[in-house]
């Protein structure tokens, strides 16, 4: 494999686990706060989430099939096969993690940012704003979780992207294909830099957190 | 003088545990020590006087007042920004918010630390800091919990200095104690609670020299637990 395309490779694997996180964080992180404030959201709450940690990629990727491929019902969108497909089923397996990372690491701190805030008489609608500022660390470690999820995941990115070489081809995907071709050699050079990527971004989310 | 906290019929039950008041009243720049041994009620009354408890029966009702409870959260932030955060709640831009917040921590000896995180401050120090921030918010009622209770000496004079400093200012401040000594040297009245009904409603001299009920004058010699 050229440098060039392990590059390529490297920057759309960066750039779609990235995006999934993101993507899912947006409900991931309100979802994960909201629950906490509401005392947890439930022991059924608590375990729905919890099982969403395992959702099996593969049956994402194929319900996501199944809704974008041509006669699906979002087949109109023509996703199907691209990046953007691969960021949707990223964010699915990623929002359960991020969820709930949130909701672990928020719930601790509840009834503390609670009392200060109403006995300050501020109001019960101020809490969740200052219980965001406060989980600044679990935010750092769900965002790193979710990030290692998606980044990591090849069961439902190939099922949706296909892994078409220079246009849906990530890390996970052309390490499954180097093997595939008896390439071991490449394949376990893909997988350095897929741990050294996953180190970076994990580092510097720690960095943020300390900041 | 029209009192700035006034409570009437008060009653909240919790498992096997009431606590009732029948009728009570704080003005404007009175310290009133609620007395008691452990379980007795003393926090309970304040987070009701505090309306963050709501009340089975009966009625708060008086001017703004805030509760500092006995270990007062602090945020993960500087001081500086612990200091200011109730104005900040009550809507006070970030910029007049710091200002009239160093200012506050020079009042209580803790400016040269206002950059610092707060968790780094002793016991003591972030006691002055809850303090600082509860006293910026301008409340005309001070509930406090315990301030003082596991403080060194010079840390306990510090506190209660600012607390007559804030009687002065016109605040009435309601302090839970277990510390007789500290509730002669501040309270004019006293408080006292037993099983979560009050025992005696007094003066403070009177209180201390000649409590009229056989409880009080157990729980002054050290019979009570």
């Amino acid at each position: 494999m050229e440098a060039a395309e392990l590059w390529e490779i490297t920057l759309r694997s960066l750039w779609v686990a990235g995006a999934a996180t993101f993507l899912a964080a947006l409900p991931a992180v309100p979802l994960g706060l909201w629950l906490a404030l509401r005392g947890g959201g439930g022991l059924w709450g608590r375990v729905l989430l919890y099982a969403g940690m395992a959702l099996p990629s593969v049956v994402v990727g194929l319900f996501l099939y199944l809704l974008l491929s041509r006669s699906g019902p979002l087949g109109f969108l023509g996703l199907l096969y691209t990046p953007y497909a691969m960021v949707l089923a990223e964010a699915v397996l990623a929002f359960p993690l991020i969820a709930s990372f949130v909701l672990s690491g928020a719930r601790g701190r509840v009834e503390e940012v609670r009392l200060l805030v109403r006995s300050l008489g501020g109001k019960e609608a101020q809490v969740l704003p200052t219980l965001f500022g406060e989980s600044r660390r679990t935010l750092a470690a769900a965002l790193a979780a979710g990030f290692g999820g998606a980044i990591s995941e090849v069961g439902a990115a190939t099922l949706v992207g296909g892994d078409i070489r220079h246009h849906t081809r990530v890390l996970t995907t052309a390490i499954v294909v180097e093997t595939r071709k008896g390439e071991l050699e490449a394949a376990l050079a893909l997988g350095m830099v897929l741990l050294g990527v996953a180190l970076l971004v994990t580092a510097l989310l720690v960095l943020l957190e300390r900041e | 003088m029209r009192p700035v906290l006034r409570a009437e019929g008060l009653r909240h039950r919790r498992g096997g545990f009431a606590l009732e008041v029948g009728s009570l009243e704080v003005h404007p720049g009175e310290v009133l020590a609620v007395l008691g041994p452990s379980g007795s009620g003393k926090t309970t009354l304040l987070r009701l006087l505090a309306d963050l408890l709501p009340p089975e029966e009966g009625r708060v009702e008086g001017g703004f007042r805030v509760y500092l409870p006995q270990s007062p959260p602090l945020l993960r932030r500087s001081v500086l920004e612990n200091a200011a955060f109730g104005l900040r709640l009550h809507g006070v831009p970030k910029g007049e918010a710091h200002r009239r917040a160093k200012a506050m921590l020079e009042r209580v000896g803790l400016g040269p630390r206002a950059h610092q995180a707060a968790h780094t401050l002793s016991g003591g120090e972030a006691v002055r800091l809850a303090l600082a921030r509860t006293l910026l918010v301008d409340p005309e009622v001070l509930l406090l919990d315990e301030p003082t209770a596991s403080l060194d000496p010079s840390h306990v004079a510090r506190v209660e200095d600012l607390l007559r400093e804030a009687a002065r200012e016109g605040r009435g401040v309601v302090l839970a104690t277990h510390d007789l000594f500290q509730a002669r040297r501040l309270a004019g009245r006293v408080l006292f609670l037993l099983q979560g009904q009050v025992v005696e409603l007094a003066d403070a001299p009177s209180f201390f020299q000649r409590p009229k009920d056989p409880r009080s004058r157990a729980f002054l010699e050290g019979r009570l637990f």
